[in-house]
């Protein structure tokens, strides 16, 4: 960037200070860095996050996908021939070949290893969510901690935020989750588990971070049932905290951050 | 006046009869989403979106196209569109409703529709969509019932409605705007993600909107002993010939764009409609059609001497509607979900039951037009007495 520039953009930083106060000093110190300033670069308050190592990650685990969705009462739908029901299937954390979870980073030169790796993709929490932007209602909200959550309540179930969502986190229910013919268990054979709400059908839901253990000072299942350590979780706003030493020791991505959003799950590959 | 649609000739009443059959049906489709849930139409994780939202989008246009009457009649005196105006603002009022329904059916919960006046959030373009809409139907329902009853009291109308008729100008291209932000300010969808598609919307609906009120104007002259009168249809080919010009210059811009750019998430969506992306090309029949029906309507339209004929006037305007119905009523919403965010491609058609409450919504629709028509032109009738 040249010096023109920097100046233009300090001068606007302080024109901005002036107008707007406290909150545009933050704009100001990461344009004094001389980089283009974006809010997801603000680093004030609590910002959950979570860092995937993929190389740690064991191709046939599947560990921290049905442990999430046993406690969360996520349905398995299938077709009648067993395979998934593509159609009508939620799933709040899954795992995507490496091609398909960053199509933008993978070509024919990619290492074959990594190229085909499977990764677990779940909900980014991201710093400015697009669908939290989009959603009519604010059924879907960020809290104060940076987590990105559903009100299963007021969620009229448009599926803007579905459409908003440049990462296919978000699922919605077709159907009712629940067993009609089987009280008591979740389509796909899971007994519901009475700590945490079913939902109507109607209504979109993702992942939440396992806010609901968070508050009883509980880490993530996902990360908590990972036999490989993976998964790490932690406030991305703390320096002194683990997901912060394990960024700074390796070399992180996520998908898609060309679109702003300010995704809060970095991945190690 | 609403009384005058209740006497009316056999004709008249055999259509009205067979709406409510089509009506009837599509609210027992209806109740399968209760029912069942959403589950029975053909969207699914990936398109999450369908035909509901896509003809809400297509009717928001023909809803905006009234302001092709109202303004040539009302800001510049254009007094050949005196006889029809009501029946652009008529148009209007049943394309509302029906863009008002499509929502409400597409929703998992439609009982809570109300949580979002309850739960106001002006950073969500569709509580913005849901406001405009809401005026603009209340603006149209003042306008061409004051208008009209004035005519039936054969005076002229009261002053005060002037300013609630200049405002339905600005109001009719803010609600096919905002309908084109549904889409245009979301990240992630390349093909939706376009400074151009408002114009474009824009452009689309004063083609479609206006080439349907040819055809009805074409109809009422056979069906009934209303005439629009040569020249104010004419008026009319002019302007669904520079609206579909206009449309298809902007089609071709999208394609530079994308193909001289080269930037693969700009181009997959085109190569997805018109070729098929990953041997997947349900689409591809329809963008075809839909583009040469465009093409032909132009050649149609764009010489004059073709056009002054009604028939060729009317094979163009059947073109051009179907054409552009198919580019917004289906290409444009369900396009824009593929490939998804994994780039896979999930196809997607409607469910039995989704197809018969659309075509349910459109017979209400309908009937909402025949019983406006029905009474406007009965009041004409009397006035001209």
């Amino acid at each position: 960037m040249n010096e023109n520039r920097r100046d233009f953009l300090k001068k606007a930083g302080v024109g901005s200070l002036i107008g707007l106060g406290v909150v545009s000093a933050i704009n100001v110190a990461t344009e004094e860095e001389g980089k283009a300033s974006t809010r997801s670069e603000d680093t004030s308050g609590t910002r959950m996050g979570m860092v995937v190592d993929t190389r740690k990650c064991k191709e046939d685990c599947k560990a921290c996908l049905d442990i999430c969705h046993e406690i969360h009462n996520v349905p398995d739908l299938k077709m009648p021939d067993g395979s998934p029901d593509i159609k009508s299937e939620v799933k709040w954390i899954w795992k995507e070949p490496f091609h398909n979870a960053f199509p933008s980073k993978s070509s024919a030169f990619t290492s074959e290893s990594l190229n085909n790796r499977e990764v677990a993709v779940l909900c980014n929490h991201c710093k400015d969510p697009s669908c939290v932007r989009v959603c009519p209602t604010k059924a879907t909200f960020k809290r104060s901690d940076g987590i990105v959550l559903m009100d299963f309540h007021r969620c009229i179930g448009c599926r803007f935020c579905m459409a908003a969502c440049p990462y296919g986190s978000r699922s919605f229910n077709w159907q009712d989750p629940r067993d009609e013919a089987n009280s008591g268990k979740m389509i796909g054979g899971n007994d519901i588990n009475t700590e945490f709400p079913t939902r109507e059908r109607g209504v979109v839901e993702k992942c939440n971070f396992c806010a609901e253990r968070l508050a009883k000072n509980m880490i993530p299942a996902c990360v908590e049932k990972c036999p490989e350590g993976a998964l790490v979780f932690g406030d991305l706003n703390n320096p002194q905290s683990e997901i912060r030493k394990v960024l700074k020791e390796n070399n992180t991505i996520q998908r898609k951050p060309e679109l702003g959003t300010g995704p809060s799950v970095f991945y190690i590959v | 006046m609403i009384e005058k649609a209740l006497i009316g000739s056999r004709r008249y009443w055999t259509w009205v009869i067979a709406l409510l059959i089509l009506i009837a049906i599509g609210a027992y489709a209806y109740s399968q989403h209760l029912i069942h849930g959403l589950v029975v139409t053909g969207m699914s994780r990936d398109v999450s979106w369908g035909v509901y939202i896509a003809q809400l989008t297509f009717l928001v246009g023909v809803a905006a196209s009234a302001v092709m009457l109202v303004l040539p009649y009302y800001l510049h005196n254009y007094k050949k569109f005196g006889k029809i105006v009501i029946l652009g603002e008529f148009l209007a009022i049943a394309a509302v409703a029906m863009c008002m329904l499509f929502v409400v059916v597409d929703m998992g919960k439609p009982m809570r529709v109300i949580n979002m006046f309850l739960y106001p959030t002006p950073n969500s373009i569709l509580f913005w969509d849901a406001t405009v809409l809401t005026v603009y139907l209340g603006l149209n329902l003042l306008c061409g019932w004051v208008a009209l009853q004035a005519e039936a009291k054969q005076v002229p109308p009261p002053k005060w409605i002037k300013p609630f008729i200049y405002l339905s100008i600005p109001w009719a291209v803010s609600i096919h705007t905002v309908t084109a932000f549904l889409y245009a300010g979301i990240p992630g969808r390349h093909f939706w993600l376009t400074a151009i598609l408002a114009p474009r919307f824009l452009a689309s609906a004063f083609a479609a909107g206006p080439a349907l009120l040819i055809l009805l104007c074409l109809l009422l002259r056979k069906i009934s002993d209303f005439d629009a009168g040569d020249e104010a249809i004419q008026k009319l080919g002019t302007i669904v010939t520079y609206a579909a010009l206009v449309n298809f210059f902007f089609v071709g811009m999208e394609l530079f764009t994308a193909f001289y750019s080269n930037i693969p998430g700009h181009m997959h969506t085109f190569e997805y409609l018109f070729v098929g992306l990953h041997g997947k090309n349900a689409l591809a029949p329809m963008a075809w059609i839909s583009m040469l029906l465009g093409l032909f309507a132009i050649v149609l339209l764009i010489f004059p001497n073709l056009r002054r004929n009604t028939n060729i006037l009317a094979i163009a305007c059947i073109s051009i509607f179907a054409s552009l119905w198919i580019d917004k009523g289906i290409s444009l919403v369900i396009g824009g979900f593929v490939p998804n965010p994994f780039e896979r491609v999930t196809e997607y058609t409607p469910g039995f039951y989704e197809v018969l409450v659309t075509i349910g919504i459109y017979a209400l629709g309908a009937l909402i037009l025949t019983v406006l028509y029905k009474t406007a032109i009965e009041v004409k009738k009397e006035a001209a007495k």
